[in-house]
This record gives structure tokens, C-alpha cells and sequence, in this order.
């Protein structure tokens, strides 16, 4: 827009300019000045028209204020600016036409209608937002408390339908609200929860630290803790918790109530005491089995400077024996008993006895004089076993060997500790047994362990350590040699030959008895075939070989045992392999499917050490043996003269028992002329034992069959 | 306590609220009493927070005309607190009356008063939903009809991100908003800092103060924080700089850049790569 300089418009808009300056700072609009010069130029407009207006009209200056208003110069201060210009400047710049006094009369009226203006506009303005900005809060108002109220029934269902236990209290502790299943848990009475106070839940079990927790959470010090505790249900029994409990504050941050979410551990918690019992205790006797027992120990021997230990190793001597000949389920009796016996003997604070598993117990004294309370111990235990122990209507006489050691703690670890026991236990063994042996150092380092025979068994097996030797078997009615007894033998580097009675049983419990008696088996066939080959002269010379129980329910028994004979081109009847009677005890057809097959081969099986155990003699019809072996008890009566007419009934009967069934009868451990004679008359078919040779090399077994021959 | 996000907040108007302080700044009188002690109360430390509200909706007006005269008519507003006159939606229309807008903030009472303005228009609506809960704004079916995966939108943060705290990770959000909206989108950011408020530090951590005390604590940040906000933006021209500096109308208004708390604080704009 053009305008004259200094004409009529020109001054109108330098008017607006002055007008907006100043107003400008003391708006709120967003407008840039210019853009409110340009809202105001109308106005301007309005107020010069108004001072030349006939008749004058108010309501043109009102209009004004009111406009202002619109504009956003809703601060008082804008109206005063506004009047300000107006009466400076309104006059000055637009008052071309009239006079003087009469255009300052019109322009004060002026200004008073555009306050009056400004004022009813703002007032309306004002009530127009407000009353908007309340309806603003009321319809807020009613959508979140709709959404409260849908919120509030989630939160609702959430708490009850929860699967852990809710509860919420006040700082006094007294329980306000509790969910579903915080009731289930304490059985089922919501009014047993709720309104009680929480401190009227202490239990024995509490730790002392739970009830400071406790106290500091609702001191507000603490915002929340988590402890496993125990309850008393109202019926008495104890519920087991894993609990956390939250410290709910306000929004001022005030501590209002406290949360408590609670997890039923009861379950998980008996079943992880069974489960800790049952790998810390030994089944058979409840005693604590090797792994608590290595816990206390290894504890004893932490407890530092100046304290002292005492161990008792015992192992039952002959154990075995009564385990073979009455059974497991009598010798599981008499374990129980013993462990009962054991128990009583170490009572006192500081002592336990343990089961190591088998006929091995152990009992450890950590008191104050370990070393007269280890001796105490031991005399104890001794003194316990004396009493027979009555197993099924039969009083058994129990002895046991004890290996004792004794000393400071520090020195030494756990399995050192018993090793030296076990060691000190064999010595006390080989003594003789029903001893206590006390534990020497020097003879640990001697002694042979059966820790290192062990470990050291398949080494020897791959290093060709074993041997064999023969021990020639002899028909009592002419004296020849009829075959041998195969027994193996350990050369051990450090210790010399050891013999099978010390390696066979670890062999056994190792597995490893499996390659080793292939092997014995297989160097035994071949030893008869260069016997039959390089003297057929001498008769069809035979071996026993003897298969341990392991071996027997071996799958490869007799594959193995077809592909040796045949490999080595050794007639099956030139074989006997002897079974233990304990082995054969409850055998059912499965365990003995093999033996058949065997023997429908050709293969002789031998009854070894008959007589010792509980012989079914009724069994023997089933099962598929050739040959009795009479053990060397028998022959043990005969040695001196006037003979036990009772021990020779025994034996007769057990000949004629044999020869009815079509067996062949062996006896064992003859070592004087006189046995063999009586045996002889007896009937009994072969013999071995000193009189006629000791176990020996295979060549031995050749020049005496060669001499017999001769 | 952390509230959950389906609880809402209760309706206090005892408690006073940052929109309508704000519009007392705006000498509007969609406030109630608390709100006005509060402005008051904060005032007495920042006479000048009128000014800086006022430079913040002429920042935003400005950038609203430059969004529509680049083409982006889609505005998301988020952080809208009351809209009184000269809203976006009024700048917008002015210069092309097909503009959509979407107002949210979180402010139920602003959000109730915001759907009242815009009642009957088919082309705005308003919206509750938390900048702290980007997927919440996303997921609101009139945000999700504003956005469009082809076309830009203009995402207007003005004075808000200020009053997001760190433990929300406000750039996460902003992030998260920026990967919903399409390229060639741009983000209108104001911010309090520090720098360019024209009195002592001790003076304006008075007012933040008082944002403490109402529980709505004011952030300061840095130039260089701020600028972090337009990661995977091109800055339009002239940058992040002081409200008033941000292109002033070719009329330059002298007074306003003269004016020295409507420099408090940065004000940018930039464009989605």
C-alpha cells in the first residue's frame, strides 16, 4: 500500500508503529511486530474515524479494547501502553480536521471506552477459558477414572489370581490385604491372615537377621529385603517361604505400607533335606556314608593350629565269607547290626562314625585327647564286636582289623589320612586280624595299598606283568597227572608277586577282570596245546581255568571262549573252567545259558570251593557241572592221624552224592600221604596240594607228567 | 514405584501441570490456581519465562510455515500442552487448509482441552500418550494415520525433551520416533539450556527448582546434547541456534532478536536423511 508521504495514511501507519513498539514487549502474541503493526492499523483506522465521528460513539473505542483482547494482549500492561500512545500521540498524528480542546475531550472518551472495551473483553475471554479449561479437567477427570477403574480391576484380578502369595500390611505390621493364594498357602482362612499383625509370625528358625530387616524396612531405612523363613500354619504344621517384602512409599515418598510376596518352598525344601540326606548317609545302615565323612574330616583337618584327629579305620574280617555262604540279605543284617553297634560307641560331641561302603567303617574323634580317645575309640568298637551277633536264628562271632592314626591336624589331607588308615588296617589283617594296629609311617610307605593296585592293575595287563603258573592236578587211583590248575600272578615292580587273592577282587570291582581273565584263559589253552603238542605221550593233559563272577555274566563268555579253542586248535574237552559255588547261588537259567552251552561243547565246568558256602545240593541237578571241587576245609581234618570220623562221613557222603549225579570229585590243599590215601578210599577222583606239587612254571608241570609217565 | 503404563495418572488440579504454567506464561488463563503460584513462584527466579515461552510458539510457527511451504503438511505435535491461539493447526491451515495435525501430550486436562479446539475436524485430533513411551505414541491409531510410511510428516518437540529425564532415554525415544516417519521428515526441536539464559546458572537452577517441587523436573542441556537429538538429520539452515535467531521473517524483527531471554536456550530444524 502506497501512501502520500505525510498525507492522511501515512501518518495513520506511523501512529501504528509507535502503537505496536509499544506494545510489543508487553504482549504474548507470536506475532512479529510487524505483523501485529499490521493488526493494529485498522484499529488505528478506527480510533482516527472515531475522533471525527458525528455524533461521537463509545462503542467504537470499545471495540477496540475488545480487539486488543483477540490480539493477545491480555496483560494489563497493554492497555495501559495502548491508552499511553493514544493520548500522546492519537491526537497528533491523526487529529487533522477540528479543533484543538474538542478533538483532547473526544480522545479522552476515547480512551475510557477502549478500557472499558478491553476490560469486558478480557473478563470474557478470561471466563471463556476457564470455563473451558474446567470442562478440560472434567472430562479428564471421568476418562481416567475410567481407565482407573478398568486399571484397578486388572490390578485386581492380577492379585488374586497370582501364583505367589501376596500380602500387603501397614507399618504396624498389621495385614491388610492378602491374595488367593497367600491364603492356600497357610491353609485356606483368609481371616487367619487378615487383621493379624505380621510380628506374630516369628519362628524358631528365624535368623536373628530377618526381624532387623524387618525393623529397618519399616523405619523406612531399607526398601526391601528377601529372605528364605519359615511359618506356623494354624494347624501347627510350617510352611517354608522364599519372602520378599517391598516398602511401599506415597508420592511424597512417605512410607505408607509394606508388600510382601511370598513363595512356598516347603515342597523343594523337604525334598532337597531327603535329597541331601540320601547323598550324605549310606542307605543300608543310615549311617553317614564316605562323603559326609570326607566333609567332617576335611573340616577336622581345617580346624587349625593345635588341633588334633583320631581315626579308626575297621574292616570285618572274614566278612566275605558270611556274605557268600548266608547271603547278602544275612550279611546286610549283620552290617545293620554292626552299624548300630558302631553308632553307640561314639557318642560323645566331636566323634562320628561312617560306612565307606562294603564291610568298611570308619569312626572320627576330634576331642580334646585324641590320643587316648582315638585308643578309647578303638577298645570300643573292639569291645562292641565281641558279642556275637545273631543273623536268622545263628549267633555269628563278627572280629575286625582297625587301623588307627592319630595326629595333628595340620599336617596332612583327607585322603592321605586314609590312605594310612586303610594301610594300617592290612597291617592289622595280616597280623591275624581281630586287632588294632596303630599307623607308623614307615610302614605306610612299605605297605601295599589297595588305592595303588588299583590304579596300577591296567598298566600291569598292558606291561605283561601277570603270569601263570600250574599247579598239576593228580588221579588219586594211579598217580598220574591228568592236566593243571591255571593261577595267575602279579609281578609287580615294587612289590614282587602278588597273588590272586590281593588283585583278583579289584580286578572284579574295576571291570578289568574281564580282558585279564581273557587272557588267562587264552594263555592257558595255549599252554595245553604246547603240552599236547610236544608230549601226547604223556596222555590228554587238561587245564582249569577259573572264571571269576564278573566274567561268568560277561556276554562275551562263550564267543570268546569258542574263538580261543579254536584259534589255538585245543579240543574243548581239554578245558575246565571252575565257577565258585557263591557264584552260582540263586543262578537262574539266564546266568547259566552260557555254562550250558559250554558244556554241551564239551567243556568240563568245575563246582569250585564246594562246601563253603550254603550248598543247595538240591541245585546241583541243574546245573550244568561235571566236576565237584571239594574245598581244602575238608582235607584240613585228615592231615593227622586218628582221622574225625566225622569229617570222613562228610566227605564220603559228598562222593557218593557226586558219583550218583555222574560228577567227577577233585579235592584241594592235600599235603600229606596220609590224606591222600584216605581220600583214595573215599572215592574221590583227583587231587592237588603240596604233597604233590606247589603251584610252579608250566615246564615244571611237564617234567613231572613226563616222570610220572615214566 | 514405577507406574504401569495402562494406569493412568490421577486428575489433580491442585497439582500444578507445565502446559497450563505455561499458558500462564502466555498470559492465557487455561490455568488454575497452583499453576499460576507455580508461575508466579518460578517467575521469581526467570522474570523473563513469558519471553522464552513466547519465543518458543514463534519458533514454532515459523518452522510450521516452513514445514508447509517445503510440502509437509502432516504435523505430529507432541508435547502440545494447551493449544490457545496461534496452534499449529491454525498456522498450519492458513497456508494450506488440507494440514493434518495430531496433538499429544500426556497432560490429560491438555489433551481433553486440545480434542475440545479441534472437535468436529476431521483433519486434527488429539491424542494422550507419553514421549517416554515412544511405542505407546506410535501405537495410537490417530498417530498411526498421521504417519505415513511414503509421506513426510513434521515432528514438532517443542519445549518438551527438556522435560525428559536421562533415566528414559530420550534419545531412544526420539530415535524411535525418527525410524517411524518417512524420510525427508523434519524434526522441530526447542530446548532449555544453560547457555543464552541471561542471568547466573545459580539463578535459573531457582526455577528448575521449582519443576523439581512440582515433580516435573527440568533438564538443562547443553548445545552439543541438544544437537544429539538430530542424529540421522540434516540440519536445515541456519542450525541449532537461539529461538529468535532461527529465520526470523524476512521483516527482520529487530525487537525480538533483541530480546534477551527469548535467547534462552536452541531452538533447530532438521530433515530425515
Amino acid at each position: 500500500m502506497s501512501a502520500e508521504p505525510d498525507g492522511p495514511e501515512d501518518r495513520l501507519r506511523r501512529f501504528a508503529t509507535i502503537w505496536s513498539r509499544a506494545l510489543f514487549p508487553a504482549t504474548a502474541t507470536s506475532l512479529t511486530r510487524p505483523e501485529l503493526e499490521r493488526q493494529l492499523e485498522p484499529l488505528a483506522r478506527r480510533l482516527r474515524d472515531a475522533l471525527a465521528e458525528r455524533p461521537f460513539r463509545a462503542a467504537t473505542g470499545e471495540s477496540v479494547g475488545a480487539a486488543l483482547v483477540e490480539a493477545d494482549c491480555t496483560e494489563p500492561e497493554t492497555l495501559s501502553r495502548t491508552l499511553d500512545v493514544v493520548d500522546a500521540y492519537l491526537v497528533l498524528y491523526c487529529g487533522a480536521q477540528g479543533e484543538r480542546e474538542e478533538l483532547r475531550a473526544r480522545c479522552a472518551r476515547l480512551q475510557h471506552a477502549v478500557a472499558a472495551g478491553f476490560a469486558r473483553a478480557l473478563r470474557e475471554r478470561t471466563l471463556a477459558e476457564q470455563e473451558a479449561i474446567s470442562r478440560a479437567a472434567l472430562a479428564a477427570r471421568g476418562t481416567v477414572a475410567e481407565a482407573l477403574h478398568a486399571s484397578e480391576a486388572r490390578f485386581r484380578a492380577v492379585f488374586h489370581g497370582a501364583a505367589i502369595g501376596i500380602g500387603i500390611a501397614d507399618l504396624d505390621g498389621t495385614v491388610l490385604e492378602v491374595n488367593d493364594a497367600l491364603v492356600r498357602m497357610f491353609g485356606g482362612l483368609e481371616h487367619q491372615l487378615r487383621g493379624r499383625n505380621v510380628g506374630e509370625w516369628s519362628h524358631p528358625d528365624d535368623s536373628p537377621h530377618v526381624w532387623k530387616l524387618y525393623e529397618e524396612l519399616v523405619r523406612g531405612e531399607r526398601e526391601h529385603y528377601r529372605v528364605e523363613k519359615a511359618f506356623y500354619r494354624p494347624d501347627g504344621t510350617v510352611l517354608w517361604t522364599n519372602l520378599t517384602v517391598s516398602l511401599l512409599r506415597d508420592a511424597d515418598g512417605v512410607p505408607q505400607y509394606q508388600l510382601a510376596l511370598v513363595e512356598d518352598t516347603t515342597e523343594r525344601r523337604l525334598l532337597h533335606l531327603r535329597l541331601r540326606y540320601e547323598a550324605t548317609h549310606d542307605a543300608l545302615t543310615g549311617l553317614p556314608n564316605r562323603t559326609l565323612f570326607f566333609e567332617r574330616l576335611e573340616k577336622a583337618l581345617a580346624a587349625g593350629k593345635g588341633a588334633r584327629f583320631g581315626l579308626c579305620y575297621l574292616d570285618l574280617d572274614g566278612f566275605k565269607a558270611i556274605n557268600d555262604s548266608l547271603g547278602h540279605a544275612a550279611g546286610d543284617r549283620l552290617l545293620v547290626e554292626v552299624a548300630d553297634r558302631l553308632q553307640a560307641c561314639a557318642t560323645a560331641p566331636g566323634e562320628m562314625v561312617a560306612r565307606l561302603g562294603g564291610d568298611e567303617f570308619v569312626a572320627l574323634t576330634t576331642g580334646p585327647d585324641t590320643e587316648r580317645g582315638v585308643d578309647e575309640l578303638a577298645g570300643r568298637i573292639m569291645h562292641a564286636l565281641a558279642t556275637p551277633i545273631s543273623v536268622d536264628g545263628r549267633e555269628l562271632t563278627v572280629r575286625g582289623s582297625i587301623g588307627i592314626v592319630e595326629g595333628p591336624a595340620a599336617d596332612r589331607g583327607a585322603a592321605e589320612v586314609l590312605r594310612s588308615a586303610d594301610i594300617t588296617m592290612y597291617r592289622a589283617k595280616h597280623a591275624g586280624g581281630n586287632r588294632c594296629e596303630l599307623a607308623d609311617p614307615e610302614a605306610d610307605a612299605r605297605a601295599i595299598t589297595r588305592h595303588g593296585l588299583t590304579t596300577a592293575l591296567p598298566v600291569a595287563l598292558e606291561r605283561g606283568e601277570f603270569f601263570i603258573e600250574y599247579q598239576p592236578l593228580v588221579h588219586l587211583g594211579d598217580g598220574s597227572v591228568r592236566g593243571a590248575e591255571a593261577l595267575v600272578r602279579w609281578l609287580h615292580p615294587q612289590h614282587g608277586v602278588i597273588g590272586p587273592d590281593r588283585f583278583i577282587p579289584l580286578a572284579e570291582h574295576t571291570g578289568l577282570i574281564v580282558p585279564l581273565g581273557r587272557w588267562v584263559l587264552e594263555e592257558s589253552v595255549r599252554q595245553a596245546r604246547t603240552w599236547q603238542a610236544r608230549h601226547a605221550d604223556a596222555g590228554p593233559l587238561r587245564v582249569n581255568v577259573n572264571l571269576s563272577p564278573c566274567q561268568l555274566t560277561h556276554p562275551g563268555l562263550v564267543s570268546d571262549t569258542v574263538e580261543i579253542l579254536e584259534r589255538t586248535g585245543l579240543a574243548p574237552g581239554a578245558l575246565c573252567l571252575e565257577v565258585t559255588e557263591s557264584a552260582l547261588i540263586g543262578a537262574d537259567d539266564d546266568l547259566l545259558k552260557p555254562l550250558r552251552h559250554l558244556a554241551e561243547m564239551g567243556v568240563d565246568i568245575a563246582l569250585d570251593d564246594f562246601g563253603t558256602g550254603y550248598s543247595n545240593l538240591a541245585n546241583l541237578r541243574r546245573l550244568p557241572v561235571s566236576v565237584l571241587k571239594l574245598d581244602r576245609a575238608f582235607t584240613q581234618g585228615m592231615q593227622h592221624y586218628p582221622v574225625d570220623p566225622v569229617d570222613l562221613k562228610i566227605v564220603e557222603g559228598i562222593v557218593s552224592l557226586a558219583h550218583s549225579l555222574d560228577l567227577a570229585v577233585t579235592v584241594e590243599g592235600v599235603e600229606t600221604g596220609a590224606q591222600a590215601d584216605q581220600l583214595r578210599e573215599l572215592g574221590c577222583d583227583t587231587a592237588q596240594g603240596w604233597y604233590y606239587a606247589r603251584p610252579g612254571p608250566p615246564d615244571r608241570l611237564h617234567e613231572l607228567a613226563l616222570a610220572d609217565v615214566l | 514405584m514405577e507406574r504401569p503404563a495402562w494406569a493412568p495418572p490421577g486428575i489433580d488440579i491442585t497439582m500444578p501441570s507445565v502446559a497450563r504454567i505455561n499458558d500462564c506464561y502466555l498470559g492465557g488463563s487455561y490455568n488454575f490456581a497452583a499453576d499460576r503460584e507455580a508461575a508466579r513462584h518460578a517467575m521469581v527466579f526467570l522474570p523473563g519465562l513469558p519471553k522464552i515461552a513466547q519465543a518458543n510458539r514463534a519458533f514454532m510457527r515459523r518452522a510450521v510455515r516452513f514445514a508447509v511451504a517445503e510440502g509437509v503438511t502432516r504435523i505430529l505435535d507432541i508435547g502440545c500442552g494447551i493449544p490457545s491461539s496461534g496452534a499449529p493447526h491454525e498456522v498450519a491451515r492458513a497456508a494450506d487448509p488440507a494440514a493434518r495435525v495430531v496433538y499429544v501430550d500426556h497432560d490429560p486436562v491438555a489433551v481433553a482441552h486440545a480434542g475440545a479446539t479441534v472437535e468436529g475436524d476431521p483433519r486434527a485430533a488429539a491424542v494422550c500418550a507419553d514421549l517416554r513411551r515412544p511405542r505407546d505414541v506410535l501405537g495410537d491409531p490417530a498417530v498411526k494415520a498421521v504417519l505415513d510410511a511414503r509421506l513426510p510428516v513434521l515432528l514438532l518437540l517443542v519445549a518438551v525433551l527438556h522435560f525428559v529425564e536421562d533415566a528414559y532415554d530420550p534419545y531412544a525415544a526420539v530415535g524411535e520416533l525418527r525410524d517411524a516417519t518417512a524420510p525427508g521428515s523434519l524434526l522441530a526441536v526447542t530446548h532449555a539450556a544453560y547457555e543464552g539464559t541471561p542471568v547466573p546458572r545459580e539463578q535459573t537452577d531457582g526455577a528448575v527448582g521449582v519443576y523439581n517441587d512440582i515433580r516435573n523436573p527440568l533438564i538443562m542441556r547443553s548445545r552439543a546434547e541438544i544437537a544429539r537429538f538430530f542424529e540421522g538429520y540434516d540440519m536445515v539452515e541456519p542450525g541449532l541456534v537461539p529461538m529468535p535467531q532461527w529465520r526470523a521473517d524476512t521483516e527482520l524483527d529487530a525487537d525480538a532478536v533483541e530480546e534477551p531471554w527469548a535467547c534462552s536456550g536452541f531452538a533447530g530444524v532438521g530433515r530425515k536423511r
